[in-house]
């Protein structure tokens, strides 16, 4: 088994990257991968409360680099799931107690026991960007479909070029068909024509993904919600499926258009 | 900052300059890990010195990849220093600096810099090759032509002694004709910039239909930018 590293990111901050990872990592789990997600937002943990682990933390990301636990000590496995672990992050500590090698490292030594590991990275471009990039294999950049997000998401693509990690898979988070249809909203076109990268996902802006997020169930686990759907999707062109894009609102015009736009862009 | 020293080493030179933007590094020959080295171990013998400093870096003949000069940034942010800028001669390093986001001139360019920068003879091989699309927050800049095939994207910035021909869509700002060439021009296949300059000449947009688009070139006329459809026949300029 040889582990395919996932990087989670994004240039704003608050567009979902928390809620992609958890809800994409169920995904994968639930298709039978083995999976573990690492937390690596230090010092503003999260990924735990919203996949509902937070109880049972004992040891960090952190304890595992210094060396105060083994690895296997800091993985909490998610009891709902057959092969979902979750590696937290520290709560108390800044970002410069993991460096970028510390987390190939330890991505190194989980790739040998998982199919996936998925890495939930701060936005931005400091620290915690750079140490969550070292050892991707695949970089998932989410943004929203607002101008100053795909700005700030633009850039951070561009980054990742420059790492030579490129090029970064895109996911769009929280369309509303509504605004969309308005013309309030940009559409999943124009983002894609701005940022030119493959796109795995479009996520509508659905409420069950606040009440489940609340619960510490994430959307994917309930089968009917639209937001759930399209993390499934997610997780099934991550498996290198080919997955249509959800009809997400009645015009069937755009999403003719960008299917064929993503067809002919031959990947 | 107005601390003007010499550190001399047998090995590797390395010299200390305050500029008006912070420090500027300049580093001598020498083998790269042990080039850096020295760097580094010279911040951590005078921490206090350099905490918090903003370094412009000028390294020479070395040429460094992006793995390098990312590994170069951690180390020195680790160390309190921020990076801004790399000075080289290599254009390769040059463009990796570009692309990580580092400006690659400084205010106050060193002698022979300033040479280059000024050299006006615009032959066909001083241009700049850009084979890729600028991201926002990209910066590309040269004393000659840039030539960028790819898009330039909002928030991304080209700026050129000579022209910059776009070969696909210029949605960022560019600037040609720098060094106060007006006879400098800009073309793109698809033109919808933020911002054109042509020496100190800004162009206004007009508004037109989205539909129709056709490569168009942006030259002065009468001092002002005008905006023509891109023809064969005005490439010899
Ligand atoms: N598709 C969606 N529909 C409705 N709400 C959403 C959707 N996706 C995310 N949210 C909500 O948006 C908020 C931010 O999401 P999340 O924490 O995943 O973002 P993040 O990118 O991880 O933020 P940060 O940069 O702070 O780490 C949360 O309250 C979440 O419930
Ligand atoms: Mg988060």
């Amino acid at each position: 088994m040889t582990a395919t590293i996932v990087t989670i990111t994004s240039g704003k901050g608050g567009v979902g990257k928390t809620t992609t990872t958890a809800n994409v990592a169920i995904a994968l789990a639930e298709l039978g991968e083995k999976v573990v997600c690492i937390d690596g937002d230090i010092g503003l943990r999260n990924l735990d409360i919203v996949m509902g682990l937070e109880n049972r933390i004992v040891y960090d990301l952190v304890d595992v680099i210094e060396g105060r636990c083994r690895l296997r000590q800091a993985m909490i496995r998610d009891k709902r799931m057959s092969e979902l672990y979750l590696i937290p992050a520290a709560q108390t500590r800044d970002k410069s107690s993991v460096s970028p090698s510390d987390m190939v490292r330890l991505c190194d030594q989980l790739r040998d026991e998982f199919d996936w590991v998925l890495i939930d990275s701060s936005a931005g471009i400091e620290r915690g960007f750079r140490n969550a990039l070292a050892p991707a294999d695949i970089v998932l950049v989410v943004t929203n479909p607002e101008v100053s997000a795909v700005r700030d998401a633009d850039r951070i693509i561009g980054l990742v070029e420059a790492e030579e990690k490129g090029p970064a898979k895109l996911v769009i988070n929280r369309l509303n068909p509504e605004l969309v249809k308005r013309g309030d909203m940009l559409t999943a076109e124009d983002v894609v024509e701005l940022l030119a990268v493959e796109l795995v996902g479009i996520v509508p802006e659905d409420q069950s993904v606040v009440v489940s997020t609340n619960r510490g169930q994430p959307v994917v686990m309930e089968a009917k919600t639209k937001a759930g759907q399209a993390f499934r999707n997610v997780a099934l062109r991550l498996q290198g499926q080919e997955v249509p894009f959800l009809d997400l609102d009645e015009r069937k015009d755009i999403f003719q258009k960008l299917s064929n736009m993503l067809r002919s862009g031959g990947d | 900052m107005q601390s003007d020293e010499m550190v001399e080493e047998k090995k590797v030179t390395i010299k200390i300059k305050g500029i008006r933007d912070g420090l500027l590094i300049s580093l001598g020959e020498g083998e790269w890990p042990v080039v850096q080295e020295e760097l580094l171990q010279q911040i951590m013998e005078r921490s206090a010195f350099f905490q918090g400093a903003r370094v412009a870096l000028d390294v020479g003949n070395h040429i460094l990849h992006a793995a390098d000069m990312g590994i170069l940034r951690d180390k020195l942010s680790d160390s309190g220093v921020s990076l801004w800028a790399l000075l080289s001669n290599s254009p390769t390093t040059e463009r990796t600096s570009q692309m990580l986001g580092l400006a690659t001139r400084i205010s106050t360019p060193k002698p022979e810099r300033v040479i280059r920068a000024r050299s006006t003879s615009l032959s066909g091989d001083n241009a700049m090759l850009v084979k890729r699309t600028l991201r926002s927050g990209f910066k590309v800049s040269s004393a000659g032509h840039v030539v960028v095939i790819g898009d330039v994207n909002p928030g991304a910035e080209v700026s050129a002694g000579g022209n910059v021909v776009v070969w696909g869509r210029l949605r960022g700002s560019v600037h040609a004709g720098v060094d106060g060439d007006k006879t400098a021009v800009i073309c793109a296949l698809e033109m919808s910039p933020k911002q054109l300059r042509i020496d100190e000449v800004i162009g206004a947009l007009p508004l037109k239909p989205e539909e129709h688009v056709l490569p168009e070139i942006a030259l002065i006329q009468g001092g002002q930018i005008v905006f023509q459809e891109w023809k064969q026949k005005e490439r010899g300029r």
